[in-house]
């Protein structure tokens, strides 16, 4: 019998240890793919955060390390900057990279560090149990935003792929969603592009995903979906925010 | 024998990181310690190495960390203010066992301090720094030469034991121009089985400090406290001076103040004084061994650029046997030679066990 589908050879044989209708399955998955369609698993450091995919080492079947909280891009910097060759990449939540790693993130980006970000956002801190996130949409409630996050108390989510692509140093910013199989089809075409974009050395490359936490939302896996279509896509609108590619195409075409 | 050049301390630092195969500076601007970063800048293009400036220390010191796991010799710098910031990073490299070296130029403190030398930052070097159960491998250098005998030996000590390594010194020395010697040390090749640099050819590598079953966590300090134990046998350190059989007054002093305390010592002795001097070079593990043979030391004399730090573990090493007396000053003041010498004098004319 011919096989005509079977598990990446960059994941591992360790069942996910994510809640029911968590998205962070579909999106390793999505990663591992890649890396193996691309041929670069034997070359590839991923970096995990500290959030829910602090254990991401335990599932991917390539070197992993483990970063303090919001530091990954810094870490990733000082292992692409020692092994150019090496594919690095950082898997980030909404708290890691949008609050506590704001520095290292930005300047990661400004730098155009040759790096790829999967930047996960639920709009929650799912692992510590249900913050606020810096990402957490107006009225939401949260442990700690329990009559809803209010602007005047606690400001404004904070759009990451926008402010990103304000930055030179960024060469592709897109922001997918995973809550339906169109939406995963387009999700992963934009992980292919990130990670080509860095086999062929090119500069700073983030796709943030939007992704659903059914465990802190408070909702079941199916709802979620729908939440997440009807509050986070039109606060957060999908898209490609920066391309430099298209930048150059746009470019020879008016030439 | 190489022939011998004039540098700054901080220079100094540089130049022997590279000779020991170091070329991977990750570092933030701070004085007292900015000749460091501005001569490496200058100096890992010419041997192919790469120095980047981070947005802040915790940055730089998590890009030690990604370098270092990824097998190679890593470094940063700073002072005092910076290196409390790095603190989170050099406990995480210590949970993940991995090696660099950390240049912590003191300044005074608490806060924003002053830019002039101290010693304040002994605790911090010595007992942890950061969060949970550890030790850094701390050397503290008292001339040029022996800063570039150090840098090089921290990077050993470091790779070997998978244990961040400091080298800690001050404003002073940092500053402070004599003439060196590289001399033709090579750096041996170690080997790195467990860097993740991609995964060709073997089973895929990871590094991490977390364990989340308290059972494994607890294993896995019993395995740094295993190692530390091996440290604190294999690695003290410390320079004896004018110590012989008939001293009678010990004088304790590291790095910058013992060369200070040298020459009032010179200068007590001359006068009929019995005074020697045990300088402690591996300021973690602390050279208790120095301490054992000193059968007629009536009285012990600390003297520190701080409120009394390094005092506590000769405190703890002498344990009652003697009077240990201190004199320190703080706020990037250094004790001279005749405020030393003057309180030698009065120690050598007070009765003994006084």
């Amino acid at each position: 019998m011919k096989k005509v589908f079977e598990k990446p050879k960059s994941l591992g044989d360790k069942h996910f240890s994510y809640c029911p209708g968590c998205t962070h399955g579909i999106i390793h998955r999505l990663i591992a793919e890649t890396l193996d369609e691309l041929d670069v698993r034997e070359r590839t450091v991923g970096v995990s955060p500290v959030g829910c995919s602090v254990f991401a080492y335990e599932f991917f079947n390539f070197d992993m390390i483990g970063a303090a909280h919001g530091r990954a891009p810094a870490v990733a910097t000082g292992i692409k900057r020692s092994h150019p060759e090496c594919i690095v990449f950082t898997y980030q939540g909404d708290g890691d990279l949008a609050a506590i790693g704001t520095a290292e993130i930005v300047h990661a980006a400004t730098r155009g560090e040759k790096i790829t970000v999967i930047f996960v956002n639920n709009a929650i801190y799912g692992m510590t149990g249900g913050q606020m996130a810096p990402t957490t949409l107006l009225n939401q409630k949260t442990d700690t935003t329990p009559y809803g996050r209010s602007a005047e108390a606690n400001g404004y989510p904070i759009r990451v792929c926008e402010l990103l692509s304000t930055l030179e140093g960024t060469y592709f910013a897109q922001r997918v969603s995973v809550h339906n199989p169109a939406n995963v089809v387009k999700a992963k075409q934009a992980i292919r592009k990130a990670f080509t974009n860095q086999v062929e050395g090119k500069d700073f490359n983030i796709v943030e995903i939007l992704s659903t936490c059914p465990s802190c939302w408070g909702i079941s896996p199916l709802k979620a979906l729908d939440w997440l279509s009807e509050n986070m896509i039109p606060y957060y609108p999908l898209g490609v925010y920066k391309d430099k590619d298209a930048k150059k195409e746009e470019v020879a075409a008016a030439s | 024998m190489g022939k011998k050049v004039l540098m700054k301390g901080n220079e100094a630092i540089g130049e022997a990181a590279i000779s020991a195969g170091c070329r991977h500076f990750f570092g933030y601007p701070i004085t007292p310690q900015s000749e460091l970063p501005a001569y490496l800048a200058k100096r890992m293009p010419e041997v192919g190495g790469v120095f980047l400036q981070g947005e802040s220390e915790l940055a730089a010191i998590n890009m030690v960390y990604g370098a270092s796991a990824s097998g190679v010799r890593a470094m940063t710098s700073s002072s005092s203010p910076g290196v409390s910031l790095k603190q989170e990073g050099i406990s995480y490299m210590v949970g993940a066992e991995l090696p660099a070296l950390i240049c912590n130029v003191m300044r005074a403190g608490p806060g924003l301090g002053t830019i002039q030398p101290s010693q304040s930052d002994y605790f911090q070097a010595t007992k942890g720094g950061g969060h949970g159960d550890y030790h850094l491998i701390v050397l503290a250098p008292s001339s040029v030469q022996e800063i570039v005998d150090l840098v090089r030996l921290c990077f050993d000590l470091s790779d070997k034991y998978l244990n961040p390594a400091m080298l800690l010194t001050d404003g002073m020395l940092g500053q402070l121009m004599e003439p060196v010697d590289f001399g033709d040390y090579k750096p041996g090749h170690v080997e790195k089985p467990w860097a993740v640099n991609g995964c060709k050819g073997r089973k895929n590598n990871f590094i991490t400090s977390i364990y989340i079953q308290p059972d494994r966590m607890e294993q896995h300090n019993l395995k740094l406290q295993k190692k530390f134990a091996e440290i604190t046998e294999n690695e003290q350190r410390w320079e004896e001076w004018e110590l012989n059989e008939d001293t009678e007054i010990l004088v304790v002093a590291h790095g910058t103040m013992a060369r200070i305390a040298k020459s009032s010592i010179k200068e007590a002795n001359r006068s009929g004084a019995k005074v020697g001097l045990i300088r402690p070079i591996s300021l973690w593990p602390f050279p208790v061994k120095a301490f054992q043979k000193l059968r007629k030391i009536q009285k012990v004399f600390v003297v520190e650029m701080s409120a009394g730090q390094m005092l506590e573990d000769v405190q703890i090493v002498i344990n009652g046997r003697v009077p240990v007396h201190f004199f320190g000053r703080m706020g990037g003041m250094v004790p001279t030679v005749e405020q030393i010498l003057e309180k030698i004098r009065e120690l050598a004319r007070s009765p003994v066990n006084a």
